[in-house]
């Protein structure tokens, strides 16, 4: 085989690593370089560096140590049954090129996956040696995600706890069935015990031990996952019932849905179609209403028989359509729980209508200036001067909030 | 609003130092205000020559008087400032004045002027944002090494408020960021700001660009095109100072092609090591488990519940949590189902309700090791509650259908006793429900012989809110384990 470049490589490399959809680069302690003299800092929130036209930020450097891989899941480009080309990056590029992409600030850190190469303990050893050589022989204090290899030693995965700022296991697909179907070498329940794992780690790491009362350093920025939307049969209920479980069981800090994109040299046992992107898009929202807005996963999709969320309108404003005995709400006098279930009303703006109430009755057009729109808030609340009348009841409603139709051009 | 008064029209004049000059406007703010001056009897302007002649002109502070203003104001008016609208500085004043009548002011989000101060801050802030992701070092050597420097327009006044962040970053590199207004360079110890400069100034090219581009060509999915979203976060005003971005328009071009190029492009066969590949790897496939029937071992019967799939709990479930302890115990104790950590673990009782179990067993002289510990169920069952789950009780079903594996422990562990933890277990062993309050402390001996002690599960001591009753059902659970060994002893 003809030696490839490092460009060569970056290309094969960075190709075979973009259907992950995690990018992203918070959740890190507060660092800095200051102090060492090394270079790169976090500052709990993460930056995007660039963005790519499919709108997708880029905040690390994604690449694959290698895509050679054992195993053949279904729709993974890299699966062995592949006709794609194969790299393999060394240890010391790897590192050569973070360093030199984040000192051009182009990147916030970097973000590793592999291939499986011969067994998971040599391919998470490499990946621990990436990560080791950035932190104590760079001194490089920017952020590092690695993806853990699900049946890799504890030794490993602690070491990699200790370099990184996060870990991350795909389940890669909601049910057992499908990752059963389509990655036939992969095992459910070794994903699920390694999660475990990570949990109990992260929350034993995480408690001041008697000897130092200092907090060791593992994984801070948690856990998160990937699950690939639409490659099986699956509903958006029984996608979010996953989610919500993966947050529950094992403190994910995120869980990336990622639209089945087709894949060049795809394998026959998937069909070849576009990805459903606003499906994507949407399971993000119902995922937001679970962690930020108080919605359990059995509400998001109460009243509804086919278990999908509607595509022309947000799952917020189509539960609100679906239970409007429950508005209007009196911005006056509602509580936090209750603001927070207005559609078009979000978090900061709950929090302003919280602030300003001991101070002034608010007004509908005192919403609107605290608000993004008030023509989508206005028939759910009550406010001074202000009630909806009718047009809860309108059957038009719907119509009025939702988006016109418009072509779209990749859907 | 008002609109700044002509400058001969103005009762005061003030002259700052420079755009950023937020002390200069802090101090004449602060006299102009405690000598109650209007906002429309002042004028500002930014001149440096004239800044000693205005300190002149101001009235000076009357004695004993202060100026109290809330600390949230001037660290968000010192980001304000940054702004780049010119009437900023007379905005800030108007406001600090309203703010001396209305102390609440700035808690009344629905305030135009309010609302005008936080979209102010908040331009502020993402131009102090976009800047950090949009700098672009090149590299350049000199005689001392190498060095970094970039070229960047902001849109405000925040190249003195965005440096420490480059410092606390790049600490390990010399570096200079070139902007239209200002410079700041960072010799490696100390950070330093000189006048703006011209974008020929900065380096041309770096020779990581070439591979930066390859990243970012290779990364982009083009059967995901959504070339609004792009913008939205990297407005095109950014474009031409990013070596990226003279890639997108061909990106963007190329994009429907090349999507419609991978779906139709078919599977093709699988290459030579495949085959290879598969056969050293996955030949030999895990047997699957069986039910256990024929297990001779705790230990195997261990390994076959793994894959239980005898009611729909796996599903949600981490593991199969299977008893634990000596297959010669004389004693077993029975539980409900695991809990959060007993799921995470796999092993039985070893949460909360597992560590008062532990404590108790020790104060009754009882060694948990030398007893078999397990539960009636062997899955976990929960509902999740935003990010905990919640411990739900398991139906008849789901006890009789893991009786399976109850019952095949206790043919294989042949206990002497066996200790009933709660209403599940009780009814687990006995094959029907039991009142557990009213039959606590009984013995109840089975038709194949087999002695089934009754008591409460020791996580309804925890949640007796009252200490002084929580306390006394301790000792009642203690007591009854104390039976139990009496009753094991005698």
């Amino acid at each position: 085989m003809a030696v490839l470049s490092t460009r060569e490589k970056l290309a094969i490399l960075s190709e075979a690593a973009k259907y992950d959809a995690s990018c992203a680069s918070s959740g890190a302690p507060k660092r800095d370089s200051l102090k060492t003299r090394g270079i790169g800092s976090t500052e709990g929130m993460g930056i995007c560096h660039a963005y790519a036209p499919d709108g997708r930020c880029i905040s690390l450097l994604k690449i694959l140590l290698t895509n050679f891989c054992i195993y053949d899941c279904a729709y993974c480009i890299n699966r062995s049954s592949s006709n794609t080309r194969r790299a393999r990056f060394s240890v010391e590029e790897v590192v050569r090129l973070t360093m030199a992409f984040y000192k051009r600030n182009y990147i916030e850190g970097l973000f590793l996956s592999s291939g499986v190469i011969r067994s998971p303990d040599e391919t998470m050893a490499e990946i621990v040696e990436v990560a080791r050589r950035l932190r104590e022989e760079e001194n490089f204090a920017g952020y590092i995600h690695l993806k853990t290899i699900p049946e890799c030693s504890p030794e490993l995965l602690e070491a990699a706890g200790r370099y990184a700022d996060r870990l991350s296991i795909n389940v890669e697909l909601p049910t057992d069935e499908g990752v059963k179907r389509l990655a036939p070498e992969k095992r459910p329940e070794t994903i699920r015990l390694s999660m475990a794992s990570l949990r109990l780690k992260i929350e034993e790491k995480s408690e001041p031990t008697l000897k130092t009362r200092k907090r060791q350093r593992f994984a801070p920025g948690g856990q998160s996952t990937q699950m690939i939307v639409g490659a099986d049969q699956t509903s958006d209920d029984g996608i979010l019932r996953t989610s919500s479980r993966l947050y529950g069981s094992y403190q994910l800090r995120r869980v990336y849905y990622s639209a089945f994109s087709p894949i060049p040299d795809a394998s026959s046992a998937l069909p070849p179609k576009k990805p459903p992107l606003m499906r994507e898009h949407r399971l993000y929202q119902a995922d937001w209403l679970m962690r930020f807005y108080g919605f359990d996963q059995p509400e998001i999709l109460s009243g509804k028989t086919d278990g999908m969320l509607d595509l022309d309108v947000d799952p917020k404003l189509a539960w609100a359509l679906r239970n409007r005995g429950r508005f209007p709400v009196d911005v006056n006098r509602a509580e936090r729980e209750a603001l927070l279930r207005v559609p078009g009303l979000g978090t900061r703006a709950v929090h302003r209508i919280i602030e300003t109430r001991p101070y002034r009755r608010l007004r509908l057009e005192d919403v609107g200036r605290i608000c993004q729109s008030i023509a989508r808030v206005r028939p759910f609340i009550v406010a001074a001067g202000w009630t909806p009348g009718m047009t809860l009841d309108a059957e038009g409603l719907r119509g009025k909030l939702a988006p016109a139709p418009r072509q779209l051009s990749l859907l | 609003m008002s609109a700044a008064p002509h400058l001969a029209l103005a009762r005061f004049t003030v002259a700052l130092a420079a755009q950023t000059d937020f002390a200069g406007w802090r101090e004449a703010a602060r006299r102009l205000m405690l000598n109650g001056v209007k906002p429309e009897e002042i004028a500002w302007t930014v001149d440096r020559l004239r800044v000693d002649e205005t300190a002149a002109a101001l009235p000076a502070v009357p004695q004993g008087s202060r100026l109290d203003v809330p600390r949230s104001f001037v660290e968000r008016a010192e980001s304000v400032f940054c702004h780049s609208d010119p009437e900023r500085f007379a905005f800030l004043y108007r406001l600090l004045w309203r703010l001396s009548r209305e102390p609440a002011l700035l808690h009344v989000a629905s305030d135009p002027d309010v609302r005008r101060f936080e979209a102010m801050d908040k331009a502020v802030r993402r131009d102090i944002h976009k800047m950090r992701a949009f700098v672009r070092f090149r590299r350049i050597e000199d005689d001392l090494g190498e060095s970094y420097a970039a070229w960047f327009e902001p849109d405000h006044f925040i190249v003195e408020r965005n440096a420490p962040f480059f410092v606390k970053r790049f600490a390990g590199m010399r570096w200079t960021i070139l902007t239209p207004c200002a410079s700041a360079t960072w010799d490696g110890d100390e950070l330093s700001f000189g006048p703006g400069a011209a974008r020929a100034g900065a380096p041309r090219e770096d020779d990581a660009e070439e591979l930066w581009r390859t990243y970012f060509s290779s990364i982009f999915n083009p059967a995901r095109l959504k070339v609004k979203a792009m913008q939205a976060e990297m407005p095109k005003k950014y474009w031409r100072n990013l070596p990226e971005a003279t890639l997108i328009p061909g990106l963007i071009a190329g994009a429907d092609k090349a999507a419609k190029d991978m779906i139709a492009r078919m599977p093709t066969p699988a290459p030579a090591h495949h085959e290879k590949l598969q056969a050293r790897h996955w030949s030999v496939r895990e047997p699957e488990a069986g039910d256990g029937g024929d297990a001779e071992t705790i230990a195997e019967l261990r390994e076959a519940a793994k894959g239980c799939r005898r009611c729909p709990l796996w599903r949600d479930a981490t593991q199969t949590v299977f008893g634990e302890g000596p297959e010669s115990a004389r004693w077993m104790f029975v539980g409900e189902q695991p809990g959060d950590q007993e799921d995470l673990a796999g092993k039985p009782f070893v949460g909360p309700a597992g560590k008062v179990f532990d404590a108790i067993l020790d104060e009754a002289g009882i060694d948990r090791d030398q007893v078999y510990v397990t539960n009636a169920v062997k899955h976990f069952k929960f509902e999740p509650r935003g990010k905990r789950r919640i411990h739900s009780k398991p139906n008849a079903g789901e006890v009789r259908a893991c009786r399976w594996w109850l019952d095949k422990e206790l043919a294989l562990v042949k206990p002497d006793l066996v200790v009933a933890l709660g209403a599940t277990a009780a009814q687990s062993l006995l094959g029907k429900a039991v009142p557990v309050t009213k039959m606590r402390g009984q013995t109840i001996e089975r038709e194949d012989g087999l002695k089934v002690f009754i008591t409460i599960h020791p996580s309804f001591i925890l949640r007796i809110p009252d200490p002084a009753d929580a306390a006394a059902e301790r000792k009642r659970f203690l007591g009854d384990l104390q039976a139990v060994r009496r009753l094991a002893t005698a």
